[in-house]
């Protein structure tokens, strides 16, 4: 193991804020990138500027910003065969799921106390329960008051695009340029099997004529927004037998108009949630044929990998939901707004990721280098930065990277139940977490006891705790070169 | 004349509220309530009455 190869930086164990931009500031600077914008190559700076600090329209910000939604816009003007608004289980994480309902007045409380808390908080974004376009004076009017109190938050919203057109103009005036759309169809006869009705103009459509009315609005709110400038994120749910097919074509539709990125989720549909698709026993697309489908679209509009299908009350990371910290009872009745966390927060990132994005090129290029063939699946347990800091044991997810001849990539993440709780392991979460990481050749964790890994071992994965505060991909780089390359290591702690 | 929503079926997504167009409909504790002063099931503004028309649950907003 060469010096080069690991170098850690000072700032990278420090836990709060302060000491972060502390570290940052006192620490030597090796890269020369250090303090660069850590751009993509294949990106326009205009385009860039937008998305560098958003969760959801950029991978590698999702490492560094967190997102908020607030659920002030419950009516809702389609019904859709997936969706049911009337559960809601604090446990349950999926879209349209909230624990309350906020007035504007409310949700402009909920901001600004989440903004003193968290100062990753980049995104304000409206995503339901209903549509944000239907329910537009309640959007409008949270949007207004959040921009007036703290102008640098970027505004979202998530929409079926139904109403879409109504108010293109008044977003773009209001600096909204970010828009989520989900779209699961291009062909009305496969979108009257995932809409039972619309309500447009004052009327209500059944069928095919429903779904008819839908895509055109769609289509026109997704032109009507990309000539605007304003950056389109276009969702699709994944329904094995519906439209799974089909959304090969909806990627081309979406793409040739404009679409910035597509996602495609899989169906959500367990019966618990009393949904049309969860009753009559529709089901859910496997991890496997949801990575296939990805792997097929992946000429058409650029793809979103990372999402994690987040409740319409999400606040925090995306890994990670913090809801529960910030419930009407648990925020001051009058708060005022304080710039220095999240200030000092952006000041440590800007230096960080450029040093993350020299690690990362440093590291991808190794990988190539290393050897002709091979390819490795890791599953890294972090708590965001782009570093290796969780506990195996406390993590909740593992993000998924393949490392191969042509580089490293995210590929996704997995959800698992959290193994360790108060210093006990319980043996049949463990069990669970070993099915989740099925697949999976090495494990990468802040720390693990002797026993989970020895359990792992028997599974066939390896994990290691020897990278700990590690950029994740300088680590994979690593645990690459001595499975493959011609440098031998040993790579177990 | 008015309507009233079935509570034990109200989703309260609110629907109902933002598109009447007499302003009869209010949220009042865990409930969407009709006040059957105010409602005129939409006589005279459109052809069918549109808390039941826009609710996602039939049978919910019904006939008082």
């Amino acid at each position: 193991m060469t010096a080069s190869m690991i170098s850690l930086d000072s700032s990278a164990s420090a836990k709060t804020s302060d000491n972060r931009l502390t570290n940052a500031k006192s620490g030597s600077c090796k890269s020369s990138s250090c303090g660069s914008t850590a751009k993509p190559d294949d990106m326009d700076p205009v385009t860039w500027e937008k998305i560098k600090d958003h969760p959801c329209y950029s991978e590698e910000a999702h490492h560094y910003f967190a997102r908020m939604h607030v659920a002030v816009a419950p009516a809702c003007n389609i019904q859709c065969n997936y969706c049911n608004r009337k559960y809601d289980c604090a446990n349950e994480s999926r879209p349209g799921v909230v624990s309350e309902k906020l007035t504007p007045e409310q949700a402009l409380r909920k901001v600004i106390s989440v903004a003193n808390e968290v100062p990753q908080l980049s995104v304000v974004g409206i995503a339901g329960p209903g549509d944000a376009c239907y329910d537009w004076n309640r959007t409008k009017a949270t949007f207004e008051k959040v921009a007036a109190e703290i102008p640098d938050i970027k505004l979202c919203i998530s929409t079926n695009g139904l109403a879409l057109p109504d108010h293109v103009d008044e977003l773009a005036s209001m600096n909204v340029d970010h828009v989520t759309i989900t779209i699961n169809m291009v062909d009305p006869q496969i979108g009257a099997r995932i809409y039972p009705w619309v309500f447009y103009n004052h009327r209500r459509y059944t069928g095919i004529e429903g779904a008819e009315i839908l895509h055109k609005r769609q289509m026109l709110g997704l032109e009507m927004l990309a000539a605007r400038g304003i950056l389109v994120k276009v969702n699709s749910v994944m329904i094995p037998g519906v439209n799974d097919e089909h959304l090969i074509e909806v990627n081309r539709w979406v793409k040739e108009r404009g679409a910035f990125l597509h996602n495609v989720m899989p169906l959500i549909s367990d019966p618990a949630h009393g949904t049309y698709y969860g009753l009559t026993g529709q089901r859910a697309p496997r991890a496997i044929e949801l990575k296939v489908l990805q792997g097929r679209l992946q000429n058409g509009a650029k793809l979103m990998r990372h999402c994690r299908q987040c409740r319409a009350d999400a606040v925090g990371l995306l890994g990670e939901d913090r809801g529960k910290e910030f419930t009407l009872d648990h925020i001051p009745d009058a708060a005022s707004y304080d710039e220095r966390n999240r200030a000092a927060y952006r000041e440590v990132v800007a230096r960080e990721r450029g040093n993350h994005a020299a690690a990362k090129s440093e590291a991808i290029e190794m990988v190539k280098a290393a050897g002709p063939d091979g390819s490795l699946h890791v599953a890294v347990a972090t708590k965001g930065g782009g570093r290796i800091n969780e506990h195996f044991g406390h993590a909740k997810e593992f993000q998924i990277y393949e490392a191969s001849p042509t580089g490293i990539a995210f590929v996704g993440h997995r959800k698992v139940e959290q193994y360790c709780r108060g210093g006990w392991g319980d043996d049949a979460t463990l069990d669970s977490v070993i099915v989740a990481l099925e697949g999976i050749d090495i494990v990468l964790c802040a720390k693990i006891g002797d026993c989970p890994k020895k359990r792992l071992a028997d599974a066939g994965i390896r994990a290691m705790d020897c990278y700990t505060y590690e950029y994740i991909e300088t680590a994979i780089s690593v645990v690459y070169a001595a499975e493959f390359g011609v440098d031998p290591l040993t790579g177990t702690a | 004349m008015a309507f009233k929503i079935i509570a034990s079926q109200c989703t309260q997504c609110g629907a109902c509220e933002f598109e009447c167009p007499s302003g009869a409909i209010e949220l009042k504790g865990e409930n969407y309530v009709i006040d059957p002063k105010k409602c005129t099931e939409c006589e005279g503004a459109f052809d069918t009455q549109q808390c039941a028309s826009v609710c996602p649950v039939p049978k919910t907003c019904v006939p008082a």
